[in-house]
Parts: structure tokens; C-alpha cells; sequence
């Protein structure tokens, strides 16, 4: 296993050695020390390999991920997974505002809770918040799962798109064209998949789906008054 | 943007440490607010002792034999701190509106910062480092105290414009965020009888507050009907003689971290402001929700 220290060597030189592994690298495993909530920890990387940070962690953590495993061993900033495209982020904590925003794929999974604006404009990633999550969660949210162990607050799914969002507690209100849909058994199916990957402790009976009622992404002629 | 650390303490071992504490706090907050720096600092209460803190463009005249004409015209015993720019006036508490009024003539040009039996206000333009050593924060003792780093996007870069603001005896008020309806308020706050010396968002906020409270609210109240009347973004932090309150807009997209232990209760506007105290590894640490008002008290 390679440890890094942040403290002493930087930031710069974090991602930098980061990003110079590549597929074939046999640094497989990394470990990243002293984070004391810096931001921008683990941005950008693109290669199958494993980073843990032992400890909280400022705004962007592993941002634009591609491929790797990312691990925060405590809370997470905001933006944290922002414009991930794949692989997964885990944080054992809890993660501020806009996490997994604009995500294109991955998973990303906290274990605690997240706060506002969670998968705003989300576009294909999978999250999996084992807690609640904040107001305006899944805005415009255009594809891809938003899975909520715990409560959900005001305005979700506010103008959304088709993402796909299950709730298994309470949602404060739902945003506007946002709606309760029916759970199918290809939804259980998801669920039951998403759930086990994330290692939530949850019957994917229990969850509610909500999805777009496409009213408002569509002109409509009978609304043509109200521009 | 701007940075917000705060810190209440609960163990009384920790004051003489509260000002090293802040100062470690605000200046990791830097890179929030570069240009102005401020903190209220709330220490050495005793019982009938009032405090003034002023600040004046050139302390070199200012402040010689200040104490002493002061102390002529009130007839009262006045001891005065000079601080770089700011100095700390201190007499009977019930002396102190009087020493305000009489100072207005005696050195036209001093503002006055706070006014209170614990509070301290100082601040400056420049980097929060430089301000910090320019009134030695770091040597300071107290039981809570507020910071603030400032970078100005609604009004200039002057020490008017820096944070904390006064919004009556022992209270101040920091913000991160910017108000979009405070040149209405502050119409109506000046028809309303409200001195607003500046053209600073955050100053028409504090005004609000203080007005409120002189009809009656509670600062507790006074920040649950500032969620109605303040329209915009914001984070703020208020000090008062024993605690220290938070509130954010219902929005809330300005950042806010809480940590508390049995030693304290301190907020920053980024968990890194938090790391360096005592104990933070085991501190329970959570993100206040939007438009809900907390409180600490001694």
C-alpha cells in the first residue's frame, strides 16, 4: 500500500501522482493522511485503483472520478463525486451540499447523511444515501437512480428529467412535476441491486419511486399563457 | 464568498487560549476573505464595568490624553488600551452612553465599534494574518468570540465595510452572502429613525436586528423574522454577552460547519477552520439546516 501525506507533500502533488497511474499500474491501493478537510483531494483520477482518505474532506473530493474506488473515512465537502463518470466514491460520513452533482455514472454511496441540492442535474450516476437528504435533491435530474434510506426534504426532484428517485421515509414536498410513480418489479430489481452494492440495510419493498410526470419539459399549448 | 469561524467555549480552562484559537481559525479562512479581517471577542466581564472600543484613521492623535478628557467631561474614572488602530475605552456601565455621545465632539471622526460590559470589536483592511498580529488576537483570553474574513462584493473595501457589526450592547453580527433587498430595507430602516452609516449590505442586516430588538423581539426572535424580511443569501453568525446564535437562509448554499465537544461549541464556514482544536477527532460535526435558528448560552 503507498501512503500519502498530505500535509507535508501537498496537494498539487497528490493528484499528480494520482493521475500518472495508469490501467496497468501494480500501485494499486493508496492511502491519503492528514486530509484536514482540504479541497480538490483525489480529483480526476482515471485508473482501477483504490484510495482511501483517513479523514474529512473539503469541497470536491474526487470530482470527475473515473474508474478508481475512493473511500472517505469521515465527511465529505461540498461537490463531493461532482461529475463523476464512473466508478464509486463511499463516504462513511456525512457529505455537504451538491453531492454527486452533474454525475454521469459510478456509484456513489454515503453512509451518513447528505445535505442540500444531492444529484442535482444528475445524468446517469447512481447514489445511495443511507441517511436524508437535503431540499432541492435530484434537481433537473436528467437519468440515473437516486436511492434515499432516510428522508428526503423539501422540493425534490424539482423540474426533473427521468432520473429515478426511491425514498423509503418521508419526503418533506416534492418539487414541481415531480410525482409518487408505481414501484415495478424492475424497479425492485434495481433497488435490490443498488441496495446490496451500497451494503444499505433495507428492503427495496419499503421505498417509494418518484419520477418525472413530464408535464413540464414538454411546450405545452395550453400553458403558452403562463410565459 | 467570505469565511465565518466562531468559537464558544464551555470549559473555562480553554480561555486563555480562545484568541490563539481564533486566530489559528481565521487565518485558514484566508483564502474565503483576503481583504478585511475582524473578531469580537468577549472577555473580562465584571459586574458595572462598560467598554468601548473605537477606531480612528490616525491613532497617533487620536488617543493621547483621551482617557483623561474623557474622564474630565463624565466626571468618572477612564482607562483606556490602545490596540494599533482600535482602543478600548473602559468606565462605569452606566456611564458608557454618555462617554459616546461626549466623544462625538470631543474626537470627531472616532467610530465606535462595539459598546457593551464584555464585547470587543477589532477590525481592519488587510490580510487576516496581518490584522490578527496588528491587535495581537493570539494573546487574547475570553469565553467566546467571532471572526470574520471578508471579501467584498456589495460595498468597498474599508474598515467600515469589515465585519463584525455592533447591533446594540454586547451584540455583533458576522455574514457570509450578499442581501439583494438592502437598499430598500435601509430606506426604510433610516425613515424608521435607524442611523446606517454605510452603503454595506451586512450593516442594513445587523440595523434590521437591532431595530427589531428595540421594539421588543428577542435576538431570537429577531433572526426568525429576518428568514421573512431579508431577502438573499446568507450565513450569519451573532454574538451576545454569553452565547452565540447561527442562522442560515432557507437556500442556504453559504457553506456552515458546527463541531461540538464538552469543551466547546464552534462553527466555521469550512471544516478546515476546525481542525486544529482540541479534541475536533471526537467532536460531533454537522452541517446547521437551512432557515432554522441554533443558540448557545452560557
Amino acid at each position: 500500500m503507498q501512503t500519502y501525506d498530505l500535509e507535508a507533500n501537498g496537494l498539487r502533488g497528490l493528484n499528480e501522482t494520482l493521475h500518472a497511474q495508469s490501467e496497468t499500474t501494480n500501485q494499486t491501493v493508496w492511502e491519503v493522511v492528514n486530509p484536514k478537510g482540504s479541497h480538490a483531494i483525489a480529483v480526476g483520477l482515471d485508473a482501477p485503483i483504490e484510495v482511501t482518505v483517513k479523514g474529512s474532506t473539503g469541497y470536491y473530493c474526487a470530482g470527475m472520478n473515473q474508474q478508481a474506488t475512493i473511500r472517505v473515512e469521515g465527511s465529505a465537502g461540498p461537490g463531493v463525486a461532482e461529475n463523476m463518470m464512473s466508478g464509486t466514491v463511499i463516504i462513511d460520513g456525512d457529505a455537504s451540499q451538491y453531492a454527486g452533482a452533474t454525475g454521469h455514472g459510478g456509484l456513489l454511496v454515503i453512509k451518513g447523511n447528505a445535505s442540500s441540492r444531492c444529484g442535482i442535474s444528475m445524468k446517469g450516476i447512481d447514489i445511495v444515501v443511507h441517511g436524508n437528504i437535503g431540499h432541492m435533491s435530484a434537481f433537473m435530474a436528467q437519468a440515473g437512480n437516486l436511492v434515499v434510506c432516510g428522508d428526503a426534504g423539501d422540493a425534490l426532484g424539482d423540474s426533473l428529467y427521468e432520473a429515478c428517485l426511491f425514498v423509503r421515509g418521508s419526503v418533506k414536498s416534492l418539487g414541481a412535476d415531480c410525482i409518487e410513480k408505481e414501484l415495478r418489479p424492475e424497479h425492485i430489481e434495481i433497488l435490490k441491486d443498488l441496495l446490496d452494492r451500497a451494503g444499505a440495510d433495507a428492503k427495496p419493498e419499503e421505498f417509494k419511486r418518484y419520477g418525472s410526470a413530464r408535464q413540464l419539459y414538454n411546450f405545452d399549448v395550453d400553458n403558452a399563457a403562463a410565459y | 464568498m467570505c469565511g465565518i469561524v466562531g468559537l464558544f467555549l464551555k470549559d473555562k480552562a480553554l480561555e486563555p487560549q480562545l484568541g490563539a484559537l481564533l486566530t489559528d481559525m481565521l487565518i485558514t479562512m484566508t483564502d474565503r476573505g483576503p481583504d478585511s479581517a475582524g473578531i469580537a471577542i468577549y472577555s473580562d466581564y465584571s459586574e458595572g464595568n462598560g467598554k468601548l472600543t473605537v477606531q480612528s484613521d490616525n491613532p497617533e492623535s487620536a488617543y493621547p490624553g483621551l482617557d483623561s478628557q474623557l474622564s474630565e467631561a463624565l466626571n468618572a474614572e477612564v482607562s483606556i488600551r490602545v490596540l494599533d488602530t482600535h482602543a478600548v475605552l473602559e468606565t462605569a456601565v452606566e456611564k458608557t452612553a454618555q462617554a459616546r455621545s461626549i466623544l462625538t465632539t470631543l474626537r470627531p471622526g472616532l467610530r465606535v465599534m462595539s459598546a457593551g460590559e464584555s464585547i470587543e470589536i477589532f477590525k481592519e483592511v488587510g490580510l487576516p494574518k496581518n490584522v490578527a498580529d496588528r491587535f495581537e488576537i493570539a494573546k487574547m483570553s475570553g469565553s467566546h468570540g467571532i471572526g470574520h474574513t471578508r471579501m467584498a462584493t456589495e460595498s468597498a473595501v474599508t474598515t467600515e465595510g469589515a465585519h463584525p457589526f455592533s447591533t446594540g450592547p454586547d451584540q455583533c453580527l458576522v455574514h457570509n452572502g450578499s442581501l439583494s433587498n438592502h437598499n430598500s430595507l435601509r430606506r426604510k430602516l433610516i425613515r424608521e429613525g435607524v442611523q446606517i452609516e454605510s452603503l454595506n449590505d451586512t450593516e442594513v442586516g445587523a440595523a434590521y436586528l437591532t431595530w427589531k430588538m428595540q421594539n421588543g423581539a428577542t435576538l431570537g426572535e429577531a433572526l426568525t423574522s429576518s428568514l421573512e424580511d431579508l431577502d438573499g443569501f446568507f450565513t450569519f453568525v451573532v454574538g451576545t454577552k454569553d452565547g452565540f446564535g447561527v442562522v442560515r437562509d432557507p437556500i442556504a448554499c453559504k457553506p456552515a460547519v458546527m463541531a461540538e465537544t464538552d469543551q466547546y461549541v464552534a462553527f466555521g464556514s469550512e471544516y478546515r477552520a476546525l481542525v486544529n482544536l482540541p479534541g475536533i477527532e471526537d467532536a460531533k460535526v454537522w452541517e446547521p439546516e437551512p432557515a432554522t435558528v441554533y443558540f448557545w448560552n452560557h
